[in-house]
């Protein structure tokens, strides 16, 4: 069984906010890490693995500079990895994103099931997995908490609604978006770590899947941003100090003042 | 492609430089010059006083008929045998576009037995509810719920169509703009009408750290989800009028199957529906004083949260983590017990209406966000509290 997990790095968030005087947007360093959810995604992808056995690719599209976090995603088991990576790719929206895996997973060829991250914790619109999924033309669960193999053809998922949980079944090939439910990811390895530094990961561009470059990128997106801002400030944050009898009254009187429900 | 400086209007200040993620922008003399590093992220096009930046333009979804698609629609999230509320506050949003704009609003209802649901949808403001009404609808799928919506469109041609940014909401809205091949803006907090007629679509990005507003100039129509409790929900009613539709059996058909719905008992769980929301942190010590936390939500009929440390900790189970890699809320009242404020938790939360802290260290971050901060040892301030709202009045 072939399975693929695309991940994201995005920005640490701690590394991104605008300047509260200067109205401009502060960068502390330009480090990046894998997107959390993303590593679910691929230990829910190494669990199927150790159970069922299967060959696990990896995949982002991003700068030259997001090799490494292929890397370290091989240092976990990963067989191997494919960075989508070309000039023609910038500035994508989910769509144009979806529009350049869903090429790069048909090169591929034969994939079972596809793992992604419920959202990515920069952009957080959950979007680009649902896309990616419409575009292969194979069904999906999002937010899932759990995985497992039903038979060779069928994938059982429990997956959370704002409202409890449901349990699907799914016929492969299929997507699955999932939470931090499927399980802790595991640490890079020894072993893995040695293969991963050897390991040559290709480069494809918008040519070697088979996308004109009018189809990725800006070029390719649907929609644009042409404005950021900072969040518009809070009203002025009340403090409460003094004798605790004193804040507790305070706050009660200004929870029922402001007609928070339950009180 | 990069980003475009007018030599024009650039003075050469450096603000750009200084703003660029990825150092792309260096300004070596007279004006600032882009390498091919640029992401086309757009973050020095507004930090540019003199407006000599813009990226260059989005190329799909050009449709010769952009003029044929009239009308602002909502979508209304029908939940076995009631009509959610983030319908009637999308719909109020829908309305006040609409008026905007001069068009019709229209509701969209999904599901099964769906007599008095639509009627209550006039009520808030719709000329018209398509309603669709079969078995197959009972239970939410991903393509049965797509092609239903995306059927109507294709027919009716709305140029805006707005969803609840719920689970359901993220789950099936993207394969519906997929299918359309339109564009789609996530999570919504603010919605109005361009000068030149576009939907101008503002969400928190960066995990709210910064707002960005977005257009979809060519996809039609332009698509959005919007997170609950963000609109307000005003009764407007209208004489409009109910449009029962028929589509074809195919339509319904879906690959997966939907073996089990199981309703979450516990409400302390349902963070995302939850009006009120109590959540603990390590501040609080030992799982035992975490019951305090679990008593004061009981007393608000409200929910459980957890920072990351109290899950890990094990004093909450997962599906109660708050933050980065939890869930993102945005209740009424949020009230962080012990919770010092970790980015990763603040991103999860910052949108809540009400911010309470409790804390003893008067540094301690969450302050920053809080409304209402309270420089308290918990232990004491807690237990007091719990007493005064049983004591009501």
């Amino acid at each position: 069984m072939k399975i693929v997990v695309c991940i994201k790095q995005v920005p640490d968030a701690k590394n991104v906010r605008i300047d509260p005087h200067t109205h401009t947007l502060v960068r502390q360093g330009v480090e990046s890490i894998i997107n959390p959810f993303d590593l679910f995604a691929v230990e829910a992808a190494l669990r199927l693995k150790d159970r069922h056995g299967a060959h696990v690719t990896v995949m982002t599209m991003g700068p030259p500079q997001a090799e490494e976090a292929l890397r370290d995603v091989l240092s976990r088991g990963v067989d191997d990895a494919v960075l989508l990576s070309d000039r023609a790719f910038a500035g994508a929206d989910t769509w144009a994103t979806a529009t350049a895996l869903a090429a790069a997973i048909r090169k591929l060829g034969d994939v079972s099931l596809v793992f992604c991250g419920k959202q990515a914790v920069d952009g957080d619109t959950a979007q680009v997995g649902p896309e990616l999924a419409t575009l292969l033309d194979i069904p999906y669960a999002t937010f899932v908490k759990q995985v497992e193999l039903e038979d060779e053809g069928h994938l059982r998922v429990v997956r959370k609604t704002d409202e409890g949980t449901e349990v699907w079944r799914l016929p492969l090939p299929a997507l699955v978006t999932v939470l931090r439910d499927v399980g802790d990811p595991r640490l890079p390895s020894v072993k893995h770590k040695m293969r991963a530094k050897k390991a040559t990961v290709p480069v494809w561009s918008a040519a070697d899947v088979g996308l004109p470059e009018d189809r990725v990128g800006l070029k390719g997106s649907f929609t644009q941003v042409v404005r950021l801002f900072s969040p518009p400030k809070r009203a002025d944050r009340w403090m409460l100090e003094g004798p605790v009898a004193d804040q507790v009254e305070k706050l009660y009187q200004y929870l029922k003042e402001a007609k928070v429900p339950g009180l | 492609m990069k980003a475009l400086i007018d030599l024009e209007k650039c003075t050469a200040c450096g603000v750009c430089q200084d703003v660029c993620p990825v150092g792309a922008i260096s300004v070596p003399e007279t004006h600032a010059v882009v390498s091919d590093d640029c992401t086309l992220c757009g973050m020095c096009v507004d930090t540019c006083e003199f407006q000599a930046i813009r990226l260059p333009d989005v190329g799909a979804g050009v449709v010769s008929d952009a003029a044929a698609y009239r009308g602002v629609w909502a979508f209304a999230e029908w939940r076995r045998g009631t009509v959610h509320r983030v319908s009637y506050e999308l719909l109020s949003a829908a309305r006040r576009l609409a008026d905007k704009k001069g068009v019709e609003c229209a509701a969209v209802l999904l599901g099964e037995n769906l007599s008095s649901a639509a009627e209550e949808l006039l009520r808030y403001g719709a000329d018209v509810v398509y309603v669709v009404d079969h078995p197959a609808l009972k239970d939410f799928t991903d393509e049965a719920y797509s092609r239903c919506l995306v059927e109507l469109v294709r027919d009716k041609k709305p140029e805006i169509l707005l969803a609840g940014a719920t689970s359901m909401g993220r789950s099936f809205i993207p394969r519906v703009a997929a299918m359309l091949q339109t564009g789609l803006t996530a999570d919504c907090t603010d919605l109005d009408i361009s000068e030149d007629g576009l939907l101008l679509q503002t969400r928190p990005a960066f995990g709210g750290n910064v707002m960005a507003t977005i257009i979809c100039p060519y996809g039609r129509p332009q698509m959005a989800t919007v997170r609950p409790r963000v609109m307000r929900p005003e009764i407007q009613p209208r004489n409009g009028r109910i449009q029962r539709v028929a589509l074809p059996e195919d339509v319904f058909r879906t690959r997966v199957q939907v073996l089990e719905v199981i309703p979450e008992e516990d409400t302390t769980a349902r963070l995302s529906e939850a009006e009120v929301i109590i959540s603990g942190g390590r501040g609080l010590q030992k799982a035992e004083n975490f019951r305090m936390v679990e008593e004061l939500a009981r007393l608000f009929k409200g929910a459980v949260g957890a920072s990351r440390s109290a899950v890990e900790e094990g004093w909450a189970p997962v599906s109660h983590q708050v933050g980065q890699t939890g869930q993102t809320v945005s209740p009424t009242l949020y009230m962080a017990i012990g919770i010092s404020g970790a980015i990763q938790h603040i991103v999860g939360m910052q949108g809540s209406k009400i911010i309470v802290a409790v804390n003893k260290d008067p540094e301690a971050p969450i302050f920053d966000v809080a409304t209402c901060g309270v420089v308290a040892d918990l232990f004491e301030f807690v237990p007091a509290f719990i007493e005064r709202v049983k004591r009501a009045g």
